[in-house]
């Protein structure tokens, strides 16, 4: 039995960098430290059995091939389409949506992450208005308010609370929670509400209307109605005051926000009032990223290609509208003939019209585990788990990027998300 | 006096269609020969317009007395007059994105509805749809705060959301219903909604005019109630009846000058 110490959790964006890993041979024994979901997440490498040999679809029955069959395969179908969509990214190394970017570039197809489910309003409505940015490390050191909306993490980051925003002592916050105070603005009485100092219960789909209230009031203005979105008046000065009259204030927001009615002009307003506020004090806003590094894929993407997601090379250059190229419209009208699923499940959670087409086009999926897309795959190639059986770059819901550790060998035979990938590339560069 | 090409649709295709080429800038002066050679993009190849449309007539010298008639549906047919400046296009059926994106001049008419992004930061000309219109009409490219500076939009049927986003000049008039977030980041201009509007009408305006002759969803919270107005005159347009105005959006600030007026 061996311990290995500072191990980075590849599940959520908080992505907790003092997990211990107890390894036992061929098994992880326990993750000390992480919470529920991340110690499933570690544990899930002993899942009996574990897909080792890439499986191939013909005439309606899979059969097992061997690696170099099932690169070539998939390298032909890719290479052969007109419009490929290549999707997934989020729960893999930023080396590997590097690679995923060239492939996208040679073949000329459209490159989307999970962010197109999930944060990519946000990322649209940054590019509209900025974002005033920090780190998680000055919130835990300086914040006396902290205010969650439209995010529960209670469920989906579960050591958020006590590592970076209400629990931890920090330096200007000796007491840890009692220095600050924590609101929670939801729809319904969340476990992270349950806990907070003040919980406002918002009307669903009317975010914006209270983000509206909120700025004209930062601003200077007189609210006229006694009513906005389900919130008493009073409660919407009283927050407004909390918020211009605390020191460090902190507005962390989840897809309550992003996925509800509004959409991006929900974060559009949000961000505003943030900027409204820094007229009064200091104050900054940050998108609760789910998976672990959805970040990355964003951060990559920006980097070498101009755009944070949704990327269209079908002229040989980058463009992005998402609407436009991004997956799930691609998919509903029916425009995809080629698919490549990276670390991600998409038949699992797109909608039913895109989950329609997925089943019609060949489609090739890179994954450690089976799941529903593997199910529909044309092409299956097992995959490492990168942060648990291979190192990585990850960048954290505070775009601070970490290098995650390997833990454990992956199972004999089975490469890693780059190491598959590149050898695509390289047979797609061969066949032109 | 006006000369026509007409380009009928020879196939039916899922892939969209990329023919910015179809405008009386890049036809004019040329034979129906060349014509048929000017590059349009499917997925990730380039081909002919020719492999996708019957081309007949002929192409005057002139581009301003130049019209592209459009025989058929070309719902997967995008950038259509995208950047033209002058002449005419005339497309009988419904028509995929941007049309006449960054358009300057001449006029567009479209038999069918459009899809999105239709008018995108259009500077000059007028484009009158017949049918409906998706979203972002008259709107901004992504990230960018300018939308559509000059001419005129005419949608007889009804709008989707974001209508006029981050205008900056120009009129669009919806005949219709016109969805949520019209005239969101408005700054100049007018928009005219002849039918009901759904909410949050204005969002973030700084400027500009919108008129609203049907009902009217839940304004912001953020918007003043302003006097009511008998008769109203706007950019020497004559709008009869009584109209409560409301001036905002203040969210963005305590010197807004955008104004919404409903017909009461």
């Amino acid at each position: 039995m061996a311990t290995i110490t500072d191990v980075i959790c590849p599940f959520c964006g908080t992505l907790c960098d003092d997990i211990e890993v107890v390894v036992n041979g061929s098994k992880i024994e326990s993750a000390r430290h992480a919470c529920k979901i991340g110690n499933s997440k570690f544990l899930s490498i002993n899942d009996i059995p574990r897909p080792i040999k890439p499986l191939i679809r013909e005439n309606g029955a899979s059969r097992e091939a061997s690696i170099d069959e099932a690169i070539a395969k998939a390298a032909e179908i890719l290479s052969n389409s007109k419009r490929a969509l290549l999707f997934g990214w989020s729960s893999t190394s930023c080396e590997a949506t590097a690679v995923g970017i060239e492939i996208a570039e040679e073949i000329g197809g459209l490159i989307d992450g999970t962010t197109t489910v999930c944060h990519g309003p946000t990322v649209m409505a940054v590019q509209y208005v900025g974002l005033p940015s920090v780190t998680l490390g000055e919130i835990k050191n300086r914040a006396d308010l902290v205010i969650y909306w439209g995010a529960n993490p209670m469920h989906a980051h579960p050591r958020h609370l006590s590592r970076y925003s209400i629990f931890p002592r920090g330096y200007f916050r000796e007491r840890g929670q009692q220095d600050r105070e924590l609101i929670v603005v939801d729809v319904r009485k969340t476990d992270t509400a349950k806990i907070a100092n003040h919980f406002i219960q918002v009307e669903f789909g009317k975010d914006y209307e209270l983000l509206s209230a909120l700025r004209m009031i930062v601003n200077g203005g007189e609210l006229e109605e006694e009513e906005v979105a389900g919130v008493p008046k009073e409660k919407i000065i009283e927050l407004a005051d909390k918020m211009m009259n605390c020191q460090f204030g902190i507005l962390f927001f989840g897809m309550g926000l992003t996925m509800s009615p509004g959409k991006h002009r929900n974060i559009d307003n949000a961000i505003s009032l943030v900027k409204n506020l820094n007229r009064h004090t200091k104050f900054s806003i940050m998108p609760m990223r789910g998976h672990w590094n959805v970040t990355g894929f964003g951060e990559v993407m920006t980097w070498q290609t101009g755009y944070p997601f949704a990327v269209d090379f079908s002229r040989g250059y980058a463009r992005y509208n998402p609407g436009e190229t991004s997956a799930n419209d691609v998919l509903q009208r029916e425009e995809v003939d080629a698919v490549l699923v990276v670390a991600s499940d998409p038949v699992a959670h797109f909608p039913r019209k895109s989950v329609a087409h997925l089943a019609r086009v060949p489609m090739i999926t890179i994954a450690p585990h089976h799941s529903l897309t593997t199910e529909l795959s044309e092409i299956f190639i097992p995959s490492s788990m990168v942060g648990i059986e291979e190192e990585g770059t990850a960048y954290r819901m505070d775009t601070v990027p970490l290098f995650t550790r390997k833990v454990i060998d992956p199972p004999q035979g089975v490469l890693s998300d780059v190491e598959i990938l590149k050898r695509i590339l390289e047979k797609i560069r061969e066949m032109r | 006096m006006m000369t026509d090409v007409i380009l009928v649709p020879k196939v039916q295709h899922k892939i969209s269609l990329e023919a910015e080429v179809i405008k009386p800038d890049e036809f004019a002066g040329k034979t129906i020969e060349e014509i048929k050679e000017l590059p349009v993009y499917f997925g990730n190849t380039v081909q002919k317009l020719g492999d996708f449309f019957e081309v007949s007539g002929s192409a005057e010298e002139n581009a301003e007395n130049l019209r592209i008639v459009v025989e058929g549906d070309v719902s997967r047919v995008k950038r259509i007059g995208e950047g033209m400046t002058t002449g005419e296009i005339l497309v009988k059926g419904d028509v995929d994105m941007y049309l006449g994106a960054r358009m300057k001049g001449g006029r567009i008419v479209v038999e069918g509805s459009v899809d999105s992004f239709a008018g995108q930061q259009m500077r000059g000309g007028e484009i009158e749809i017949k049918g409906n219109a998706k979203d972002y009409l008259g709107g901004s490219y992504r990230g960018d705060w300018r939308g559509m500076r000059g001419g005129r939009i005419i949608v007889e049927g009804n709008a989707g959301k974001e209508v006029a986003e981050f205008m900056r000049g120009g009129e669009i008039i919806i005949k219709g219903n016109c969805d949520s977030f019209a005239g969101v980041h408005m700054k100049k201009g007018l928009v005219i909604i002849e039918g009901s509007v759904a909410e949050r009408v204005g969002a973030e305006m700084v400027g500009g005019s919108i008129i609203v002759l049907g009902e009217m969803a839940n304004l912001l919270p953020s918007f003043k109630i302003g006097e009511v107005v008998e008769g109203l005159k706007i950019d020497g347009r004559e709008f009869p009846g009584k109209f409560r105005k409301y001036i905002g959006d203040f969210a963005e600030g305590p010197s807004v000058k955008g104004v919404i007026y409903k017909r009461l």
